[in-house]
């Protein structure tokens, strides 16, 4: 068992998750809550990453973080590392392949909320602010809950985008999923099963969890 | 109702049965072959020559990495012919009773290359691999020495030279020797050791510089295949394959960097 995979993986789908879940909440809000032009536009540019392959985005990620691209020259001559090949730079890619995964539970959750109570709220004085704190968010939690499990799920399974940007290092860039992957590559069955098999467990209890918690928000009404 | 209708056209075209495509001549025979990415472009020109000498046999390639394709062909993957980058694979699904006993053969010894972009400013001309101790060499991609034959020839290399101790920690992997030459040539990386084959094709040469590795510095890394038990067209596949290692393969491969097999 490659602990090493284990922690990184966890760590990655960690930060994906916070990030993800700060940019996700108000963006969410914004696309549940407001009419404008072009709001279909937006909403088909979060799910592109679900059409797209990972190696397309994978590709265009290698090359945006290495060192001849603005992004990856900025990030360089800032920090003194490379951006392509390090933790940030699959941290990168996981936010940008995860962001529908985030984006549309979190506002199908916040669609779900009854337009009338956010006006009521509103007529009984409280601002924007605190409707969306005491209202919006309690009623529609249970796709921020969705989406912060999927997310984090995604994650901890995701491999075609970390192969193609990662470059496959010990403790920074082999996730568990490349680990497996490695490990079938050099024909070591054995020790790609155990991996596997640890994975599928972890990731079975974690939606199992969920799904129960969703369950008695819903009894509650 | 017109969006209906665009939709519905889409989905009639989508489940109903077009006729193919007319191809002239038309292949009566088939072989599909499983095969080493370093020969991505030697066997793409191959198969073409191949065409004008037998026009009745299509041939198909699917290019990948050598343990994928094992672990695949483990399974009976639907391929006639498999072209590995080392020896040992063919050999393994011979004696697994899933390659036809006898039909392996060895048909080229790989060399490998230090590689840089035409705007690196490293001189590895003069300084070989001792180029890759310069500090602007951040990170030396190479395929997995795990698994990619190609990568346990650039590691052997590292190490006979003296200079892997210090290279080690800014070693990126890449899954196949194709990928390991993307990580250099998009930039990623700063320096890769790939397959000579790769970097004096076409599509590598003329976007940067290469050293060949000498051979002393690394075992050979000879390349074999074998035919499966199930290929449909034992006798196309052999005809390709002879074609392959006879005279007119040979001369391909010749200008691909790739040198006659040992014994």
């Amino acid at each position: 068992m490659d602990w090493r995979a284990v922690l990184l993986t966890l760590r990655l789908a960690a930060w994906t998750t916070a990030i993800l879940a700060a940019i996700g909440l108000p963006a969410a809000y914004w696309l549940s809550s407001s009419r404008f032009r072009g709001k279909a536009l937006f909403e088909a540019l979060v799910a592109l990453p679900l059409v797209l392959p990972p190696t397309v985005l994978g590709f265009y990620l290698l090359v945006a973080t290495g060192p001849r691209s603005r992004i990856g020259g900025l990030f360089e001559s800032w920090t003194g590392h490379r951006l392509a090949f390090s933790f940030a730079g699959i941290l990168l890619a996981s936010v940008l392949y995860n962001l529908p995964f985030t984006i549309r539970p979190f506002a199908a959750g916040f669609s779900s909320v009854d337009s009338r109570l956010l006006d009521a709220s509103r007529t009984l004085g409280e601002s924007r602010w605190m409707t969306f704190l005491r209202v919006t968010l309690p009623l529609g939690w249970a796709g921020v809950l969705t989406g912060i499990v999927l997310t984090f799920a995604h994650t901890v399974g995701e491999f075609g985008v970390v192969l193609m940007v990662g470059g496959s290092i010990p403790g920074v860039t082999r996730t568990l999923s490349v680990s497996i992957y490695d490990d079938i590559q050099a024909l070591d069955y054995a020790a790609a099963g155990r991996s596997a098999f640890a994975l599928v467990v972890f990731s079975f209890v974690v939606l199992a969890v969920t799904h129960a918690l969703a369950r008695r928000s819903a009894f509650r009404g | 109702m017109l969006l209906g209708g665009i939709l519905g056209a889409a989905l009639m075209t989508l489940f109903s049965v077009a006729p193919p495509p007319e191809t002239t001549p038309a292949a009566s025979r088939q072989v599909r072959v499983a095969a080493a990415a370093d020969l991505k472009f030697a066997l793409d020109e191959m198969t073409a020559k191949f065409r004008a000498v037998r026009p009745d046999i299509e041939v198909a390639v699917t290019y990948g990495s050598s343990g994928n394709f094992y672990s695949q062909l483990s399974n009976r993957a639907p391929y006639d012919l498999f072209l590995s980058a080392d020896a040992e694979y063919p050999r393994k699904l011979i004696e697994a009773g899933l390659a036809v006993r006898g039909s392996d053969f060895l048909y080229a010894r790989g060399r490998i290359a230090l590689w840089v972009r035409k705007d690196s400013t490293l001189d590895i001309e003069k300084r070989g691999l001792e180029a890759l101790l310069d500090p602007s060499v951040r990170k030396i991609a190479i395929a997995n020495p795990r698994h990619a034959p190609y990568g346990r020839a650039g590691e052997a290399a590292m190490k006979t030279s003296g200079i892997y101790d210090r290279c080690a920690d800014r070693l990126v992997l890449g899954e196949n020797i194709a990928q390991t030459a993307q990580f250099v040539e998009s930039g990623a990386a700063d320096a890769g050791l790939i397959a000579l084959s790769l970097a004096v094709a076409p599509a590598m040469r003329d976007k940067g510089r290469f050293w060949t590795v000498p051979r002393e510095a690394h075992p050979p890394v000879d390349q074999g295949g074998a035919i499966l038990t199930w290929a449909s067209d034992a006798a196309a596949a052999g005809a390709f394959k002879d074609f392959l290692t006879g005279e007119g393969g040979r001369a391909i491969l010749d200008r691909y960097g790739f040198e006659r097999p040992g014994r």
